[in-house]
């Protein structure tokens, strides 16, 4: 299977153009199986939650947490569905030609492409100043957790870590789509000199051909490698298990019980009732 | 190293004696095959060794594809009916002479004998970046060697260039686009029958081709209904040679009117897309006025909105402009 396509510069040399369309058959391929396969363990594996008595211990020992805890605020679950409108614009215009249905996809895609890097800076901006930042990234700490979740889905009773704001998968989901989406931001955003645009005067020329070959590279791996990646979010987000974590990226919210069943207090702290109390009459 | 022109490279040669045989062919060869029709275009494609088919799939011996018949109340030409066949036919000449006007316009009387009405809506550009085997954008490429500010653009696109400026150079495509013409495509699943404004597509849709045609089709024939029969008709080619070129910029109109009002109009150009297009807006813009100056100053402003011409050919804009006018004023205000 050819996973680039070359060409030939005016002057022979042999260039890069870009990747082999194969790597979108492939990575379709690979998010389905994905999909299937996780399914099946789902179904039949001895996957363990936090039982409903270890919860509702918590419950009794929280009970001054609100009964609604804010999970995703009102400017973080726009980014997201504009980010998502954006995502699944830029992906069928790119590839349900590639796939056979033909019809003029360049400026829905770029404009789209304009929408998702937009949205992208509004977030980076967002989650750096308002958010916390490091609450969705990976690191070397989370090893502990990364042992206990394995674990939990071997069906053993282990007592380790649960997660903070955000589940391990989520985070490692973030970071991939932190690198795809990066990466296709900024190779589509050199992209758009190629072509017509009320941004850009045109130059072709702007980068040598073997640099220009290396960003469409760039932008194809990294775009089919979206397929795979949306693929596996949408199948998540629309697994009954997870469907608390989807609703709240709808409403904003997850119940106490929620938050207690799937995290570590201790790792995300919420406000309990008393003390938000305490701080508005304080005057914070 | 030079290329050799005039040695052909090897290919299997097919020569089938029905459609249902090229089908065969053509679905068991794919991507692989070339349709070879009157061979003018094909021949340069392959002696320059810029395509490189295994399979060449010669429709000369199938006599199905071949002749003018009467249709309804209209006709349905050949896909291998020779533009000379064309020009000559009674009924043509008669009610079409649109398309007589077109097809004579077409090439040199020794090409227009051996040219088909069906190569001659399906061949490729003349864009030379793309015919001299430079790797653009129309040959899988990510560039448009013809969209440079250095580049030789002169008889490039004004209108609906989408990263590739190539233009469609056939003659006889606006002329079937205003008489309302249908292409009958089949392939082994069968048969479609698209409007020839459909038949024909721009980069924006698929880069690398310039018809609807995919690997397994084949343009059968072509059909002409009565409705514009005997109407007024314009063509018009402007090309640098007047002996034979392809077009600059043609224009073809049907018109049906009283005497003073335009009733019904269907113009279409060619040379300045990489489509021949038809202009809605200026026949939306026409109907039903009276074919005066003014109405022809009217349609050709119209018609070069959007226009965008590149390094080398802004003189497209006015020429566009102009045969547009001289196609509602028609023949004898011209």
């Amino acid at each position: 299977m050819d996973i680039l396509t070359w060409g030939h510069s005016p002057w022979g040399e042999r260039i890069l153009a870009h990747i082999s369309w194969n790597l979108f058959w492939a990575s379709l391929f690979a998010g389905i199986v994905f999909f299937v396969a996780h399914a099946s363990y789902m179904v039949l594996s001895a996957h363990r939650k936090r039982s409903a008595a270890e919860t509702d211990a918590l419950e009794i020992e929280h009970r001054d947490l609100p009964p609604q805890i804010v999970r995703h605020s009102l400017a973080a679950r726009l980014f997201h569905w504009v980010m998502a409108g954006a995502m699944f614009v830029l992906l069928f215009t790119a590839f349900l030609p590639v796939a056979g249905i033909k019809f003029p996809w360049v400026t829905w895609h770029w404009m789209a492409g304009l929408v998702l890097a937009g949205s992208i800076l509004f977030h980076i901006i967002h989650a750096s100043v308002w958010l916390d930042f490091w609450s969705i990234w990976v690191g070397p700490k989370d090893i502990p957790e990364f042992r206990a979740e394995i674990l939990r889905e071997l069906g053993h009773d282990v007592p380790g870590p649960k997660p903070g704001k955000y589940p391990l998968g989520n985070r490692l989901y973030h970071m991939a789509i932190v690198l795809a989406g990066l990466a296709v931001v900024i190779s589509g955003i050199t992209m758009m000199v190629r072509v017509r645009t009320p941004f850009f005067t045109r130059n072709p020329y702007l980068l040598r051909d073997t640099t220009w070959g290396l960003v469409y590279v760039t932008h194809g791996l990294a775009g089919v490698a979206l397929v795979g990646l949306v693929i596996a979010h949408v199948y998540f987000a629309v697994r009954p298990e997870k469907w608390w974590i989807t609703k709240s990226m709808l409403l904003g919210w997850i119940t106490r019980r929620q938050y207690l069943e799937h995290h570590d207090p201790h790792r995300w702290a919420v406000e309990s009732i008393a003390a938000k109390a305490e701080a508005q009459r304080s005057g914070q | 190293m030079a290329v050799i022109h005039d040695v052909m490279p090897s290919f299997g040669l097919y020569q089938p004696a029905s459609v249902a045989d090229a089908l065969n062919l053509l679905d068991r060869h794919g991507r692989d095959a070339w349709i070879l029709a009157g061979g003018l275009d094909s021949f340069d494609w392959l002696k320059d060794r810029i395509k490189r088919p295994k399979a060449v799939v010669d429709l000369s011996g199938i006599s199905e594809l071949q002749g003018i018949r009467e249709s309804g109340d209209g006709l349905e030409i050949g896909a291998m009916t020779t533009l000379t066949e064309v020009v000559r036919h009674p009924a043509v000449r008669e009610r079409y002479s649109l398309l007589l006007e077109a097809a004579e316009h077409a090439a040199s009387p020794q090409i227009r004998n051996q040219g088909t009405i069906g190569g001659n809506v399906s061949q490729d550009t003349r864009c030379w970046y793309y015919r001299t085997g430079w790797f653009c954008y129309r040959a899988g490429g990510n560039i448009c060697y013809a969209d440079t500010p250095t580049a030789m653009n002169r008889e490039h696109a004004i209108l609906g260039a989408d990263r590739c400026v190539a233009v469609n150079p056939s003659d006889t495509a606006p002329a079937l686009i205003a008489l309302d013409a249908s292409m009958v495509v089949r392939s082994k699943s069968g048969e479609r029958v698209v409007p020839a404004e459909e038949y024909f597509i721009g980069p924006g849709t698929d880069i690398t081709r310039m018809t609807i045609l995919q690997p397994g089709d084949l343009l059968t024939a072509i059909r002409i209904p009565g409705t514009w029969g005997g109407a007024r008709f314009y063509f018009e080619k402007v090309r640098d040679r007047n002996v034979w070129d392809f077009a600059l910029v043609s224009v073809a109109s049907a018109m049906s009117d009283n005497g003073e009002t335009i009733e019904r109009v269907r113009i279409a150009v060619n040379g300045v897309a990489a489509r021949p297009l038809r202009l809605r807006a200026v026949e939306d813009a026409v109907r039903g006025k009276a074919r005066s100056e003014e109405t022809a100053k009217l349609a050709g402003d119209l018609a070069i909105q959007g226009a965008l011409p590149l390094q080398h050919n802004a003189y497209k804009v006015p020429l566009m402009r102009n045969l547009v006018k001289r196609a509602i004023r028609g023949a004898e205000g011209a």
